[in-house]
C-alpha cells in the first residue's frame, strides 16, 4: 500500500485543484512530483508555509481551488494568517505530513508535532487524521468536500507511520 | 531638494481609471488608502494576516491570468513577507504588480521605524555633503555618453573605468558601442 501519493493526486485531480502550494517535504515528495508534472496544475514552492494561506486566499478570490502541502513543523508558521481564512470564510485544504509523532528520531520535531492538532484547532481549522495508508485518500477526499462544500478550513494530518521514516539512516539513504 | 508625496493622493492616482484592475491592499495604511480611493468589488483590503498581501496577489494573478492584479502594501507589511518576493519570482506572473508605499514606518502602531537606517540607506537619502554620497554618485571616465547604454541589449561595455575596476565581472567589453 505504497501508492497513497498517487491516490492523493487522484483526489486533487477529481476536486479540480489548480494551484498546489508546498514547502518541500520528504513525505510529500512523490505527490509534489506528480503535481509538478501535471500541466493542469500550477506548482508553487513557498519560502514559508504561511505564504500558502495567502496564496489559497488569492486563488479562491480568483475562482480557483488550491491545496497546501506541508510538514507538521510548518503548521505553526501559518497561525496568524489563518485568521484571514477564518474571518473571510475562505475554504482551505491542507495536507500535513506528521513528524514528532510515532517513533520520531529527531527530538526537535516533537514539540511542534505534538502541538500540530491543537494549534490548528485553536484557529478554527477542522482536523482529520489519516492513521494508515489506506485512509489517506478517503480522508483527503472527505476533507476536500468539506472544504469546498462548506467553506471550511480543513487539515488532513497524515500519520508518521504512513510516511515511514524510522531513523536518520533511513532518511539519509533516501 | 526634498518633496513629500501624500500617500492618499498617490494611491488615488494609481487607482484612477482602474477599469477591471484587481487590487489587494496589505494590512495597515494601504488598506485605508484604497478604501479612501473608493469602494470596489474588485478590491480586497486586508486587515490582518500581515506579510501575506503579495501572496494573495499571486494566488489571484495565477487564477486570473487574463486580468491585471495590483498589490498595494506598506514597507512594514512587505518586510514581514520578504520571502514571498522569491516565491513570486519563481512564478513570474506577468499580470501581477506590487507597489510598496515606503514611509519607513509602522503607521498603524505609532510610527516606529521599520528598520535601522544604517543598513538600508538608499543613495538618494544620504546627506548631500557626505563622503558616502560621493561614493554612490555615478562616475564617468569621460563625459557621460549621449545614449544611455543600459537601455540597449547586451551587457554594458562603456561604464567608467572605475566601474570596470570595481565590478570587472559585470562588464563584457565591446558588446555595445556608445
Amino acid at each position: 500500500m505504497n501508492d497513497w501519493p498517487e491516490q492523493l493526486f487522484g483526489v486533487l485531480k477529481d476536486a479540480k485543484v489548480r494551484q498546489v502550494a508546498y514547502v518541500p517535504d520528504a513525505g510529500h515528495k512523490r505527490l509534489i512530483e506528480l503535481c509538478r508534472a501535471d500541466p493542469a496544475m500550477r506548482a508553487v514552492p513557498l519560502s514559508t508555509e504561511e505564504e500558502g494561506i495567502g496564496l489559497a486566499a488569492g486563488a479562491w478570490l480568483g475562482g480557483e481551488r488550491s491545496v497546501l502541502l506541508m510538514q507538521s513543523s510548518g503548521v505553526g508558521n501559518c497561525i496568524n494568517a489563518l485568521g484571514m481564512t477564518s474571518e473571510c470564510r475562505f475554504p482551505l485544504l491542507m495536507l500535513v505530513t506528521m513528524r514528532g509523532e510515532q517513533g520520531e528520531f529527531n527530538p526537535w520535531q516533537v514539540p511542534m508535532g505534538q502541538a500540530t492538532r491543537p494549534a490548528l484547532e485553536s484557529m478554527g481549522v477542522v482536523v482529520q487524521h489519516a492513521a494508515s495508508a489506506q485512509e489517506v485518500a478517503p480522508t483527503a477526499d472527505a476533507a476536500a468536500r468539506l472544504a469546498w462544500g462548506s467553506y471550511a478550513a480543513v487539515a488532513v494530518l497524515i500519520a508518521q507511520r504512513v510516511i515511514g521514516i524510522k531513523s536518520f539512516q533511513d532518511q539519509a539513504s533516501r | 531638494m526634498s518633496a513629500t508625496l501624500k500617500r492618499r493622493d498617490v494611491v488615488a492616482a494609481l487607482l484612477r481609471d482602474r477599469g477591471e484592475l484587481l487590487v489587494v491592499a496589505g494590512l495597515g495604511s494601504t488598506a485605508w488608502d484604497i478604501s479612501a480611493a473608493g469602494d470596489s468589488a474588485l478590491s480586497f483590503p486586508m486587515w490582518g494576516a500581515m506579510g501575506n498581501a503579495a501572496m494573495v496577489g499571486l494566488g489571484l494573478a495565477l487564477a486570473q491570468p487574463s486580468r491585471r492584479v495590483l498589490v498595494i502594501t506598506g514597507d512594514g507589511e512587505m518586510l514581514m513577507g520578504l520571502g514571498s518576493l522569491a516565491t513570486i519570482g519563481v512564478q513570474q506572473p506577468r499580470n501581477l504588480a506590487i507597489a510598496v508605499i515606503d514611509n519607513e514606518r509602522y503607521g498603524e502602531t505609532g510610527m516606529q521605524a521599520t528598520r535601522p537606517r544604517a543598513w538600508i540607506w538608499p543613495a538618494w537619502r544620504v546627506p548631500a555633503d557626505s563622503a558616502t554620497r560621493r561614493w554612490f554618485r555615478p562616475r564617468w571616465s569621460s563625459p557621460p555618453p549621449a545614449r544611455r547604454c543600459w537601455a540597449l541589449p547586451g551587457r554594458c561595455s562603456c561604464r567608467s573605468r572605475w566601474w570596470r575596476r570595481k565590478f570587472p565581472w559585470s562588464c563584457r567589453r565591446g558588446t555595445v558601442a556608445c
